[in-house]
């Protein structure tokens, strides 16, 4: 029990710490190492902990149901073979951490260093303890995208950007890839348990859908460990700080590909699909890594290639997939994490004391830096394969293996030829790497002056090149008992016996050994000075470039096709896309018709009542109006649509919905304002627009019109057909007998709306309410059109003939005109309050309600705006918009929640009568308060919009330059009035 | 009754489609208003036609519920008239704002060529 929350522990600290370091002051660099290096400290030690456990198949597991019913667990599980990558991580963390402290310089931000860094690892430990497919997978797409912040660490220059972009999206690609493979793992299985799976390894090679699996697997694997075709974005990530190259491409990043690998080889592999392909990407990558590598002038993009190439050599070993190759493999991952990642470091510390990481600019380096030089030399040996060290016994291994027969086939036969060849480069490489370096004259040309790192930045390598150096010397003593856990877990009863002793004899693979050194030494005698005489790159394929190819690609896909798809099918053009938008809702109204023809109501006159259809004919009349006139004759079509609008309202008052009348009266009227105000904004008509009068325009309207009139007649048609059609009233029986009973309210619309459906409503106002603020903001934001400043013509004359005649003093009618409407509408406002009081009480059992009420108030308000300049309003009466909006929500809000506090759900409405003195029995419901905040809301949303437009015209004026003022002579207050809008609004 | 009615929302879409097609932002603006009054109309009328059954009980007796008109469309249709006002304000606005950044009331925001 303990140990497994521990598991919880383990992986919760990086991520702590990482927000930790996060939110840290910039200034605390120490305090931020010695966080991260606590937690890779802790880590380490509860690994250590964990170790009894994991020992001879052991596994700890610590599993929190998640979504169940999807087959999705938060499980956690550490066995052996987790249990050494764990160690891996936590390890070399802690070794970077402490590199990094001396590598970074103070004016590198160190909290997002170690943030990404604690983030990282966190990810990578997650990754390796998933005990679940799908959390295994988010833990893998969460290195892909911390690698990419940590790649483009500096992302002041373009390399680190393009290198992390790169990256993200080659392994992002990838790990779509992953996460249908293991879909379709676990679809195959029947779930998503790590374990479950890794028991199935037989159904899962019998099914059709292995080949599939194995391909999809396999593209985020290769893309993760940086398998040709996919390595091109590894040399590239060598942008990043040194420290984030020695922990992402050594112990981490690109070794969770390989872990994957290994984790599913018991599982898939055993087939010639496994084998060609694994295999055969494992070697190419081996062969043509060190082939690259050999080629390099940079010191990293060196080590890069050499650690693509040491990783095809680990993919080619899970290709052979033996029991005795996964040994193997796994120790290759041991080791090359310990010597890349002191090499790495030591590449740093080149580059810091230098300047450079040029290979031909550097020379002699082991008089300047005699220990690291030493240190460099022992890991680039180990790297080599060089008796004595860690790398050789596992390259060894992987020569043996090589050798065995397969199934025969060419590629088989290769094996061993590719191997030594990819050996003796390996030793070529690493050579030059040394000999460029340390030995041959002394550099002269380095940017700095060359000297000795501080020896906390060259500690980290001293234990790493230690550990080369025991493994390599006395591996039955070191690593052998760890990496016997590590393989049991792996392979349970199919473990092998092997041997790690340093001295097997004259056999093949020694003499494979052999060659390799020889072949090597000689390979870089003769062609070193070609190469450093020579651009960078291999030969031959030189511009054959990963890179460029992938750049193509990317501007191909991301642009060019997608300009090319938009420009054959996409529009700018709003009619364009409303037209489709049109079409596609009347086809497929059309096609559900057509498919399952509803029975055609008999078209019959039954109660047919002449007065309602006067009513209509007036109604229809100034619906066609407004549809022919809203080009040219804006206030023409104002008003026909607000005839259409009334004789909608009759119509729900005929027909026994007073609430909808009410409300639908009251929102005509503040649209009809809005709309009036609006119209001050836009521009003069314009006959001489082309469109009107060419052929393609007309056209197109007719061919609108046939459209309009098909939706017109199918609607028609729809309702006609239902409402001749017999009513199920099931849920209105229910409201109608339980509104009264169950919401204490005579007015079952408005209890429907309040109670019954009480959440609906309150999502409705607050789209209300963000509907207020966005135009709030909107308006803010933008100034009116630049012809619409000018005072309007009627006021032009007006103004001219005051000037001139005698009796008239300027400005004095546009003050006058509207004196005795203003007072009027002055003296409403008291009636308006007590209007809006009186829908909003009666609201719960009579028609009214919240929503009425509010916008009545509103109108109340708006009255004073139309009566009087916005100025002279707002001196008098401060109206706090959206603090009404606020307080609304927030009463709605409490309301609801207050049925909580009685133990009922959101929003439950109690009803009850309370006995007021003198008054007597008075209805009380709290959906009466919710309504409360319905109707705040509303007066809040409906008054912001109102004073939004309405003060357009007082900020024209003010934002412009001076010169754009209007005329002095009407510049004082209530100088302006609207003809058309019959709005006053002031002037500075 | 339902044949006036039918042919009236068959009236105010048709006259909605039409503005909606058109080029002029205040078009469009008119032709959402008639539009959002057809479809209004449409969903009230899904409750069936009922003169002088008002849903507002008496306070006394068992409820006989075929008594009255359908609340649930009238339910349903009142929050659409606060919402279709509510984007007719947003469009207004929208108008506006384009109108003053763009110096035209197309709809593209430029004058077709």
């Amino acid at each position: 029990m303990v140990e497994s929350n521990l598991l919880l522990i383990l992986l919760i600290l990086p991520f702590a710490g990482s927000v930790v370091a996060a939110t840290s002051p910039a200034n605390l660099r120490n305090a931020e190492v010695w966080l991260s290096a606590a937690v890779s400290a802790v880590g380490l030690g509860i690994l250590a902990a964990l170790r009894g456990h994991v020992t001879e198949g052991g596994v700890v597991e610590k599993t929190i149901r998640w979504m169940p019913s999807f087959g999705l667990d938060f499980a956690l599980r550490v066995d052996g073979f987790a249990w050494i990558f764990l160690v891996l991580i936590l390890g070399i963390g802690l070794l970077v951490v402490i590199y990094a402290r001396y590598y970074l310089s103070a004016r590198d931000p160190a909290p997002r260093f170690y943030a990404s860094l604690l983030a990282f690892m966190g990810a990578m430990t997650g990754l390796v303890m998933s005990g679940n497919l799908i959390l295994l997978l988010i833990f893998w797409e969460l290195t892909s995208l911390v690698s990419f912040l940590l790649i483009g660490y500096w992302h002041q220059n373009a390399q680190g950007r393009d290198g992390a972009r790169m990256s993200l999206i080659v392994t992002g690609a990838g790990g779509l890839c992953l996460l249908a493979g293991l879909l379709v793992i676990g679809h195959v299985v029947g779930s998503y348990d790590l374990d479950t799976v890794l028991a199935s390894g037989d159904r899962l090679r019998e099914d059709p859908l292995y080949l599939t699996a194995l391909i999809l697997v396999m593209l985020g694997a290769f893309t993760k460990s940086a398998q040709v075709p996919f390595h091109f974005w590894l040399p590239h990530a060598m942008a990043a700080p040194t420290p984030v190259s020695a922990y992402l491409h050594s112990a981490t990043m690109v070794k969770a590909g390989v872990f994957l690998l290994l984790r599913f080889a018991p599982v898939l592999n055993g087939t010639e699909a496994w084998f060609w392909v694994v295999g055969g990407v494992g070697m190419t990558t081996l062969l043509l890594g060190a082939f690259f590598a050999f080629f390099q002038h940079d010191l990293k993009g060196l080590l890069a290639y050499s650690t693509i190439s040491h990783l095809g050599l680990i993919t080619a070993l899970a290709g052979i997939g033996t029991p005795e190759a996964l040994v193997a493999a796994t120790f290759h991952i041991i080791n090359h994490a310990v010597f890349k990642a002191s090499l790495f470091m030591a590449a740093g510390i080149i580059d810091h004391e230098t300047g450079t990481r040029d290979m031909r600019r550097l020379g002699g380096l082991r008089h300047a830096m005699p220990y690291t030089a030493t240190l460099a030399i022992v890991a680039s040996a180990s790297m080599a394969g060089i008796p004595l060290l860690n790398g050789f016994l596992s390259k060894e291994m992987f020569f043996a293996e090589t050798i065995e027969a397969h199934d025969n086939s060419a590629f088989d036969q290769a094996m061993p030829w590719i191997a030594l060849v990819a050996s003796a480069l390996a030793v070529a490489y690493s050579l030059r790497f040394i000999v460029s370096v340390f030995f041959g004259p002394t550099t002269t040309d380095c940017p700095r002056k060359p000297h000795e790192p501080p020896h906390w930045m060259r500690f980290p390598i001293e234990i790493l090149v230690a550990i080369c150096l025991l493994v390599g010397i006395l591996p039955g003593a070191t690593i052998a008992p760890y990496l016997r856990t590590a393989v049991v877990a792996l392979l349970g009863d199919a473990t092998p016996d092997y041997s790690l002793a340093l001295w097997h004899g004259v056999n093949a693979p020694f003499v494979m050994s052999v060659i390799a050194l020889v072949a090597g030494c000689l390979i870089y005698a003769l062609l070193a000075r070609h190469v450093a005489a020579a651009p960078e790159g291999p030969p031959v394929i030189r511009r054959l470039e990963g890179q460029r190819i992938f750049e193509r690609m990317l501007l191909a896909l991301s642009w060019r096709w997608m300009r090319a798809l938009h420009r054959l099918l996409g529009t700018e053009r709003l009619q364009v896309q409303l037209r489709i938008l049109v079409l596609m809702a009347a086809g497929a109204a059309t096609a559900t018709f057509l498919r399952d023809p509803p029975t055609w109501a008999p078209l019959s006159l039954a109660n047919f009542d002449p007065l309602f259809a006067l009513v209509w004919l007036v109604g229809a009349a100034c619906a066609i109006g407004a549809a022919w006139q809203a080009k040219y004759h804006r206030f023409a079509a104002l008003v026909m649509l607000g005839g259409a609008g009334t004789v909608t309202c009759v119509t729900f008052a005929w027909f026994s919905a007073p609430d909808l009348s009410v409300t639908q009266l009251l929102v005509e009227i503040v649209t009809t304002v809005l709309l009036l105000l609006g119209l001050r904004w836009l521009p003069k008509r314009n006959q001489a627009i082309r469109d009107d009068v060419e052929f393609r325009a007309r056209a197109r309207r007719f061919a609108d019109l046939i459209v309009a009139v098909f939706c017109g007649a199918g609607i028609a048609m729809i309702s006609y057909t239902v409402m001749s059609a017999p009513l199920d009233r099931e849920i209105a029986t229910y409201f109608l007998e339980h509104a009264y009973s169950l919401g204490g309210g005579t007015n079952v619309v408005n209890v429907i709306l309040v109670d019954f459906r009480g959440f609906d409503t309150f999502g409705e106002i607050t789209v209300l309410g963000i509907v207020g603020l966005t135009v709030f903001a909107l308006l803010r934001r933008f100034r009116p059109a630049r012809e619409s400043d000018d005072i309007p013509e009627q006021q032009r004359i007006q103004r001219d003939y005051e000037v001139t005649a005698e009796h008239r003093r300027p400005g004095e009618t546009l003050r006058d005109y509207m004196f005795v409407p203003s007072v009027i509408m002055r003296w409403m406002f008291p009636a308006t309050i007590m209007i809006a009081a009186y829908l909003f009480l009666r609201g719960h059992d009579l028609p009214g309600g919240g929503f009425a009420a509010g916008v009545a108030l509103a109108i109340g308000f708006l009255l004073q705006y139309l009566g009087a300049d916005a100025r002279w309003v707002e001196d008098r009466l401060r109206i706090l918009p959206i603090r009404w909006i606020g307080f609304g929500l927030l009463i709605a809000a409490a309301t609801g929640l207050g049925s909580w506090m009685f133990g009922f759900p959101f929003l439950t409405a109690h009803a009850r009568y309370l006995e007021v003195p003198l008054v007597g029995k008075v209805p009380f419901a709290t959906a009466l308060i919710f309504d409360f905040g319905v109707f705040t809301l509303v007066v809040g949303a409906t008054v912001l919009v109102l004073i939004a437009i309405a003060h357009q015209s007082l900020r024209s004026k003010r934002d412009r330059p001076p010169e754009e003022e209007p005329d002095p002579d009407l510049a004082g207050p209530e100088a302006e009035v609207e003809e058309e809008d019959g709005w006053r609004g002031g002037s500075a | 009754m339902e044949l006036v009615l039918s042919l009236a929302i068959g009236v105010l879409v048709a006259s909605g489609v039409w503005l909606l097609l058109r080029p002029r932002t205040y078009q469009v603006i008119v032709g959402l208003a008639l539009l959002a009054h057809g479809v209004n109309l449409f969903i009230f009328s899904m409750g069936r036609l009922r003169t002088g059954a008002s849903p507002i009980l008496s306070k006394e007796g068992a409820v006989a519920a075929g008594a009255y008109a359908d609340p649930v469309p009238q339910a349903l249709v009142l929050t659409a008239i606060v919402i279709s006002f509510a984007t007719t304000a947003l469009f207004l606005v929208v108008l506006i704002a384009a109108r003053g950044f763009t110096d035209t009331d197309h709809v593209d925001g430029k004058e077709s060529d």
